[in-house]
């Protein structure tokens, strides 16, 4: 598999804090990533770093040759990065479907829009779809439901066509229901992009196959299967270390 | 009223345009008819505030960039036309009237491309937009905007207002720029060659409020919006929120531009008394009152507020300023969405209360597990 | 020496755009409102100093001083109970809304005192300058020392008292404060008693370098609010910093370049975007990670 994301020597400082310490990340592409670690360990902060919201005292990141650092956030987003954000912000007095319209409008040729939008073009009708959200189209996306939100944000996401998706905590605050379905539609998803994906909840996490990265107190831990990192004895130290018993189940279901 | 109204009955989607016609006609046909050369005039200076309205209600209203020197833009666009005006008068090699007066012997190097009619029609829509995409782009590419940006642009008229009064020679100081006779071979002492300067007033609004119009309808209207809502999303989306603003906030200035440009042959003078701080609040009142987020409570705003000033001044200047200010109090706590919004409340009271009692509208749920029907007529809020 | 009589002119004036600013900067940091009516307690306080002169005589300014500040403070607390309370964290509505209301007080003042401005004689002790091979005038003198005093009294304030401990709580996060239990309507109360009460004292400092008139608040604001801008939301230190540049700027521009005074707010203006460029959230800044 080809390299798509690289970063390296990652430092972040916030008026003296170090949020990520000489941190070494890569992500090749058609993978689905998954970031752990408990809070503060700088997952938000390694994605806010990826698609330039906060700008780092050193290091480089990488994007399919390119380097991200010191890039504006549109121009990331124009080479093929997008985010969604822990709290899901739409545009509440546009219609899902001119959410998504809008979302997808960058590549187009700018006469396009002086003009009015006339029909539904592909990447749109195809989000639409994906995420289910077709019956809604014509409602204000203010009437949406948490979980609806997050899947609209995911559409318009998928609307921009992007090579690398960070979704960051997409699951949090949402009912078991809307849990399942996001499942699905990760997992769908991740059929055709590159995925990193920022989650706090193990049981969403075992359900993907797929690799773990585990960061801590701005510095990486491990990396490995699911099964390999919830076997490894510093990450029950300090992501499962809380509660014994917890950890001790864990340990056994690895084996 | 914000963002494109869903698709509705036909009746609905006429409205809009057929409005437009009404009052075209009634502007075109009706008041030249009607009102005494001098009325005639007033109202075509207040339809000159009018197309700063629409500019306003597009930056304001849809980008939400309150700005507080639109004075500036307009200023730019009528000294620009009137500058060409004067030097018409004084004719080839003569000098404008004030500078004899204030001892400039010789035509100073700043005004004379403003003898060429088609460079003084440029410079009108040049200068203000200039102007505003370098103040545009270097504030709003740096994140500085809402308070910020307005307490910036009411800075900008009152440094401008200084610079005119300052520089007596070249601008006609605190008298600015007066005694205006013709008009690109209009008399403008000849009511019926004011009647025609009025009618290009009329046709100028109309088309400025056309391109305001299919401008927020457009994708750009929609990125406009979000802009205004969530600016730092916009980013995300792939595009640059400050050229978004930039743009629009230089359609708002080239408009101001070109309705000073009108103002000047139309008033028959312009000076910086009609251009300051609160010159440029005074162009905000109607749309505030109006309705900052419709364009024609836009413009029904900027006419009706100068119409209630002419006729309040008339009586006493110390009433219109008690008048004026408490409208902004008043519709500030009661109305802030303006005159518009409560036009639209009304509707949909009437609308709602015609039907059968309002069904209760399903909560949205996903797709799946259960079909939502989607109340198409429903306007967003 | 031309340039001592002028670094003196604009930092006196920086001091008087210091006290206006220190109001503007807590109410807008902390309440999320911008009070443009805020130029009138300006004028109230110049207004309080002119009443009290045939009363008290020629010291009048020392009294005055106290009563302004009162008066000022007042008007400021009765116009946030009426009307600014309920536009917190909207300031562009404020803005407008108080606009109004400044346009009204302006014409009060104009039906009470007349248009034409009004003198307000120094005490004696104020008249003269101290000789310096360039005379330092006393009044100026005075006024930059008044500011200094109430900016320490504001900086003692701010952190030792737990009242000002509070207010500094709310601004940073209203929330959370509240649900510390900390009364925030009384601390915003508080705090624009204060912050207008110090316009009044700029009213009346206003007052020994000039002419009072209804509009004399209109004058400074503007200025007073770059001050903001450029200093930062709610930050004593730049708010101080960029005050006295502002003002000496601009005095400079004055003196030094052929026709400045009316060059001079543009060249303010220009650096003041120059500035922005550099540091866009002015010049103090606590650095946050939340998105807007």
């Amino acid at each position: 598999m080809t390299e798509l994301l690289r970063v390296r020597g990652l430092n972040v400082v916030f008026s003296g804090f170090r949020a990520i310490t000489e941190l070494d990340f890569t992500v090749s592409g058609g993978e689905l990533r998954f970031l752990i670690g408990p809070n503060g360990a700088g997952k938000t902060t390694l994605i806010d770093v990826i698609t330039g919201l906060t700008r780092p005292a050193s290091g480089s990141v990488r994007f399919a040759g390119t380097e991200l650092l010191g890039r504006r956030e549109h121009q990331i987003v124009r080479l093929g990065i997008g985010r969604t954000f822990q709290t899901s912000v739409v545009f509440e007095q546009l219609t899902v479907l001119e959410n998504l319209d809008l979302a997808a409008t960058f590549r187009r040729p700018l006469g396009t829009l002086l003009r009015r939008r006339r029909g539904i073009a592909d990447q749109v009708a195809e989000a639409l779809e994906t995420t289910g959200l077709a019956e809604l189209a014509d409602r204000p996306a203010g009437v949406l439901s948490h979980g609806q939100r997050q899947w609209l944000e995911i559409g318009m996401l998928l609307a921009q066509r992007p090579s690398l998706l960070l979704l960051d905590e997409p699951v949090a605050g949402m009912s078991r229901d809307e849990r399942a379905r996001t499942g699905e539609l990760l997992r769908q998803v991740a059929k055709e992009h590159t995925v990193i994906v920022v989650e706090h909840d193990m049981d969403f996490l075992r359900r993907f196959a797929s690799t773990v990265t585990v960061l801590h107190e701005g510095r990486l831990l491990c990396e490995g299967t699911v099964a390999q990192v919830q076997a490894d004895p510093r990450v029950q130290e300090v992501y499962l270390g809380r509660t014994r018993k917890e950890s001790a189940e864990l340990v056994k279901e690895a084996s | 009223m914000v963002g494109t109204a869903p698709a509705g009955p036909t009746r609905r989607r006429l409205a809009g345009p057929a409005l437009f016609v009404a009052v075209g006609l009634l502007l075109v046909a009706v008041a030249p008819a009607v009102l005494s050369p001098f009325r005639l005039d007033l109202l075509g200076k207040y339809l000159c505030y009018a197309i700063v309205a629409v500019g306003i209600g597009l930056a304001w209203g849809r980008g939400g960039m309150l700005t507080l020197g639109q004075g500036v833009f307009f200023g730019l666009g009528g000294y620009a036309m009137g500058m060409h005006l004067k030097l018409r008068e004084a004719g080839p090699g003569g000098l404008p009237d004030f500078m004899v007066w204030s001892g400039v012997e010789s035509l100073p190097a700043l005004w004379r491309p403003f003898a060429n009619p088609v460079f003084a029609l440029a410079m009108v829509v040049l200068l203000p937009v200039t102007v505003a995409v370098l103040l545009g782009l270097l504030v709003f590419r740096q994140r500085v905007r809402g308070a910020y940006f307005a307490v910036l642009s009411q800075a900008l008229a009152a440094a401008f207002v200084i610079l005119l009064v300052g520089q007596q020679g070249l601008t006609g100081g605190t008298n600015g720029l007066t005694n205006f006779q013709m008009f690109y071979g209009l008399d403008l002492y000849q009511p019926g060659d004011k009647r025609i300067l009025y009618l290009v007033v009329v046709g100028v609004l109309g088309a400025m409020f056309l391109l305001a119009w299919q401008l927020s309808r457009s994708r750009f209207g929609q990125l406009l919006v979000a802009v205004r809502d969530g600016e730092d999303r916009v980013r995300f989306l792939g595009y640059e929120p400050a050229v978004v603003k930039t743009i629009a906030f230089a359609v708002s200035a080239g408009m101001a531009g070109i309705a000073g440009a009108l103002f000047v042959p139309m008033v028959g003078l312009l000076s910086p008394a009609n251009l300051g701080i609160v010159a440029s609040l005074e162009l905000l009142v109607g749309v505030a009152i109006g309705g900052r987020f419709s364009l024609a409570g836009a413009v029904g705003g900027a006419l009706l507020v100068n119409y209630a000033k002419t006729i309040f001044s008339e009586e006493s200047a110390d009433n219109w300023i008690y008048l004026q200010g408490a409208m902004f109090v008043v519709v500030m706590l009661w109305a802030p969405r303006g005159l518009a919004g409560l036009a639209a409340d009304l509707r949909t009271a009437v609308r709602h209360r015609r039907r059968r009692p309002p069904r209760s509208v399903p909560a949205p749920l996903p797709s799946g597990t259960a079909a939502v029907v989607a109340n198409r007529a429903e306007e967003p809020a | 020496m031309a340039t001592l009589n002028q670094l003196v002119i604009g930092a006196s004036i920086g001091a008087v755009l210091l006290l206006i600013a220190l109001g503007l900067t807590f109410t807008f940091g902390q309440m999320g409102v911008i009070n443009m009516a805020h130029g009138e307690f300006i004028m109230a306080g110049a207004y309080t100093a002119y009443l009290l002169q045939p009363l008290v005589g020629t010291q009048s300014v020392l009294v005055a001083l106290p009563v302004a500040f009162a008066v000022a403070g007042v008007l400021g607390l009765i116009l946030e109970r009426l009307a600014i309370r309920h536009f917190y964290g909207r300031p562009l509505d404020t803005l407008l809304l108080t606009w109004g209301i400044s346009l009204v007080l302006q014409q009060v003042a104009r039906d009470i005192f007349g248009a034409p401005n009004v003198q307000v004689r120094a005490p004696g002790w104020l008249t003269g300058g101290l000789d310096l091979g360039v005379r330092l005038p006393y009044n100026r003198v005075f006024i930059m020392v008044l500011a200094v005093g109430c900016v320490l009294a504001i900086w003692l304030y701010l952190t030792r008292l737990r009242h000002g401990r509070r207010m500094r709580a709310v601004m940073q996060n209203r929330q959370l404060a509240a649900v510390s239990g900390v009364a925030t309507e009384r601390v915003d109360q508080l705090t624009f008693f204060i912050g207008s009460g110090l316009a009044g004292v700029a009213g009346v400092a206003l007052t020994l370098i000039g002419p009072v008139g209804p509009t004399l608040g209109t004058n400074y604001i503007v200025d007073a609010f770059l001050v903001v801008v450029a200093g930062g939301l709610g930050q004593l230190r730049g708010a101080v910093i960029a005050a006295f540049a502002l003002g000496i700027l601009n005095s400079f521009v004055e003196f030094w370049v052929d026709n400045g005074a009316s060059l001079a707010k543009v060249v303010v203006f220009a650096v003041i975007i120059g500035f922005l460029q550099l540091r866009p959230q002015g010049m103090f800044v606590v650095r946050t990670r939340a998105l807007s």
